[in-house]
């Protein structure tokens, strides 16, 4: 596998831990260069008032519908659950050609647009209905699931096959070799995304739909923080319930209650729409009338405006948060092990875990934004708590899987000593591995900080949805895609580099929900 | 929906959804409080229908350009939209008409608002001053809290946002720009001035943090905008109508969900300005 990459073949001959340290040297190299270009000033605030309020309001929570809120849960809840169905068994046919290219350059793309902004181009296309709020969230997770699904696979021990008669279609192989010896890992990878659906679902309340963030966003908005805790809380809620609730034996009665609970949709005709759509409202006026100057100085002005200062922006917040999440991760994490925190002490460590991943990162700005002013650092800061609380939560589930199996000895060391000499070094191939998927992630979530006056391409695109100049978004969705398909084959060298690809040991107890 | 057709729905993701029963449907976004918009619009729902004879339905959005896409779409047929929104939507569906506006609507204004610890003090003009300041609009579809206030600056200082201030967000609401003018996260920011006199009665706003240090000359805002082929849907003189249940609209619990004192009558000529200012600062194209 390393061999067929020329750069890899080169590292290779030296230690691991070499390569290890070179890539975060290099990682690290090139987020301190990126502070000294990005827009990170503090400006001096006051404010105790509005903290003061939203700490009441998280404090005291308060809602008086329970009507509203129930139904809320259960369409949050119908849509991700929906969703998934729907976009494993897709995902599962895609990873099967994962091989070809241009599956893969498929899959990126559509990983690459945020959840939102599916959301926003459905909604073109098919109204305030459910079937945009399935398709935004089933699309990207089609993509994700191909891609990881493919991994997986991919680590599998080729040895099955020999058992098999040689005539065997290549499906019947799949189905029974590698589908059994990953089928472990597959559930379990289910398992987290969706919980990462259930999120998506909620902040897809954020343009219209009715889940959890359409009643989290006004109340947030409009500074009724009472009733946002009790959103806040509603949600954790849900989060931290799901080993509970998600029984296999009920998930086809649960998916049937889904059907019932997708919000109804209200009239709406205008099949035609979706034609002129694809081929009018997505290209600039020039290009439509073949005037190709005026095209291409509409290109060329998308180009210095708000492509070149956006893509540049996007990189740079990106590299810092990506760095930074690194960081959060190797504090968080061992707060939430059962080596190291203890088997009751870790369950704060694991709230708190719960409390940053759950959050929205856009209220997570909106608090930093309050306390060191307007410019890329909250958005660092938001970015980079909620993808290390996310990342480090996977990692002190590695840890716990490990406690207490045959790999412990009664001499291991205890505390500080622990964390440095066997668990962090454990941890960190399968760390630097979630981190770079994660990248891509960070990526995407950059693009909506636009109340932080940061304009990144999502900035961009947002304000195009705004404007109703679809032609802008298409383009400058491209340019994201784009963005997103070149970090995901340079994530791809640096993890073969490092050689973290992680082992499907450590790969199966990260994504361990328990 | 009955359970068949949601299944279907679900079936027939990739067709779009059918018509169906033919119900005239609405939507609003108010320009403070979006608590409770469900109950608050079905009431209205509930007297239009009384009015107009025809099942009116409410459903609720999230943004202006939500409200256009639902209106294009024939989603919606009449909305209670802002004034660049307005403008926006009769662009994209010809036929349709601005009917009523808000009383207030015809002398609308902003107000630029600025934290005292920057030392701007009220004046007549807008001030040198602002200039390298930090600056927050509202939403960015906003007649009030983005297109006019813009609109005056540019005019004022000859140059762009971007080039007056030494920074320029977007909070997306008019309620988070008071609270972050006031917390100092923003030094200076635009606000709809029935947001701000609201928000002051309810005493949310701290005088000795956060003042207004300019009002913009007065213009037209939020109407109530009809698509044009409604006649030909629910009958002759449908749109008539409709314009008559709004202006009738008097029960100060009806009025109060938007909130206006009463409506009047409106038309597309009266929004000329409003275009005629998103074209003058490029938020529309020709």
């Amino acid at each position: 596998m390393i061999s067929s990459d020329p750069l890899g073949a080169v590292y290779a001959s030296r230690s691991s831990a070499r390569v290890l340290n070179g890539v975060c040297v290099l990682l690290v190299g090139l987020a301190v260069l990126a502070i000294w270009g990005a827009d990170l000033a503090l400006y001096p605030v006051d404010p105790w008032q509005e903290l003061d309020r939203i700490g009441q309001g998280l404090l005291l929570p308060r809602w008086d519908e329970p009507v509203v809120l129930l139904q809320a849960v259960g369409q949050t809840v119908a849509f991700a659950l929906l969703a998934v169905a729907i976009s494993v068994p897709l995902g599962l046919l895609l990873s099967m050609f994962f091989h070809r290219r241009m599956v893969r350059v498929l899959c990126a793309s559509v990983r690459s647009v945020h959840e939102l902004f599916w959301g926003l181009i459905f909604m073109q296309l098919y109204g305030l209905s459910a079937t945009t709020g399935l398709l935004a969230i089933l699309v990207p997770f089609t993509g994700v699931f191909a891609k990881v699904f493919a991994e997986m696979f991919e680590q599998q021990s080729r040895d099955p096959l020999l058992t098999l008669a040689p005539r065997l279609n290549s499906l019947k192989r799949h189905l029974y070799t590698d589908v059994p010896q990953a089928w472990p890992a597959l559930v379990s990878y289910t398992r987290y995304r969706f919980e990462c659906a259930l999120r998506s679902s909620a902040i897809l309340g954020f343009i219209g739909l009715p889940t959890l963030g359409f009643h989290l966003e006004t109340a947030f908005k409009q500074g009724q923080y009472a009733e946002a805790g009790a959103l806040l809380w509603a949600f954790l809620l849900l989060i931290a319930s799901i080993r509970f609730w998600v029984r296999p034996r009920l998930i086809p009665v649960y998916l049937l209650l889904a059907v019932w609970l997708l919000p109804e949709t209200a009239g709406f005709s205008n099949g035609g729409y979706f034609w002129q759509f694809i081929s009018q409202d997505i290209w600039p006026v020039a290009l439509r009338e073949g005037d190709l100057s005026g095209a291409l100085d509409w290109y060329g002005y998308m180009l210095s405006e708000q492509v070149w200062p956006g893509l540049v922006q996007t990189l740079l917040l990106t590299q810092i948060a990506l760095v930074l999440t690194g960081v959060i991760i190797l504090l968080a994490y061992p707060l939430a092990t059962q080596s190291m925190a203890g088997t009751f002490m870790r369950w704060p460590g694991r709230f708190l875990l719960l409390v940053l991943r759950s959050t929205p990162e856009m209220m997570l700005a909106f608090v930093f934004m309050l306390l060191c002013g307007p410019s890329g650092l909250p958005a660092v800061m938001a970015l980079a708590l909620h993808n290390g609380g996310l990342i480090a939560f996977l990692v002190a589930n590695a840890s716990d899987a490990e406690y207490g199996s045959r790999l412990s000895r009664p001499d291991d060391p205890k505390g500080l000593l622990r964390y440095a000499y066997i668990e962090t070094p454990r941890r960190f191939p399968a760390m630097l591995a979630f981190l770079f998927y994660r990248w891509e992630v960070i990526l995407r979530e950059s693009a909506i900080m636009g109340i932080l006056g940061i304009a990144t391409l999502g900035f961009y695109i947002d304000s195009a949805f705004e404007e109703i100049r679809y032609d802008r978004a298409f383009l400058l969705i491209a340019v994201t895609a784009l963005l997103n398909v070149l970090v995901d084959s340079l994530s791809r060298r640096l993890r073969r580099l490092a050689q973290t690809e992680p082992s499907r040991q450590q790969e199966m107890s990260c994504l361990k929900m328990e | 929906m009955s359970f068949v057709r949601r299944m279907m729905a679900l079936v027939l993701l990739a067709l779009p959804a059918w018509a169906q029963a033919e119900s005239f449907v609405f939507t609003a976004i108010p320009d403070a409080d979006e608590s409770r918009l469900q109950q608050r619009f079905g009431k209205v729902a509930d007297y239009l229908t009384e009015q107009l004879g025809v099942e009116v339905k409410y459903i609720p959005v999230k943004s202006y350009a939500a409200a256009i896409t639902a209106f294009r779409n024939n989603q919606v047929q009449l909305a209670w939209f802002g004034g660049l929104s307005g403008v926006q939507a009769r662009r994209l569906v010809p036929g349709s008409e601005a009917l009523a506006q808000g009383y207030e609507d015809q002398f609308f204004k902003s107000y630029i608002i600025a934290n005292t610890r920057t030392g701007l003090a009220p004046s007549d003009s807008l001030s040198d001053a602002l200039k390298g300041k930090t600056f927050t609009f509202g939403s960015k579809g906003s007649t009030s809290g983005r297109l006019m206030p813009e609109f005056y600056l540019r005019e004022h200082f000859g140059a762009a946002p971007e080039a007056i201030f030494g920074r320029v967000g977007f909070s997306g609401d008019h309620s988070r720009t008071i609270a972050q003018v006031q917390a100092g996260a923003y030094e200076v920011g635009a606000v709809n001035y029935a947001v701000w006199e609201k928000e002051l009665e309810e005493g949310k706003i701290d005088p000795s943090k956060v003042t207004v240090i300019w009002t913009t000359p007065t213009y037209p805002d939020y109407q109530w905008t009809v698509r044009g082929d409604v006649d030909a849907h629910f009958g002759a003189g449908f749109k008539e109508k409709v314009r008559a249940a709004l202006l009738e609209m008097k029960a100060p619990d009806l009025l109060a969900s938007f909130p206006r004192q009463s409506f009047v009558p409106a038309s597309n000529d009266d929004y000329g300005p409003i275009e005629a200012t998103a074209r003058a600062i490029g938020l529309l194209d020709d």
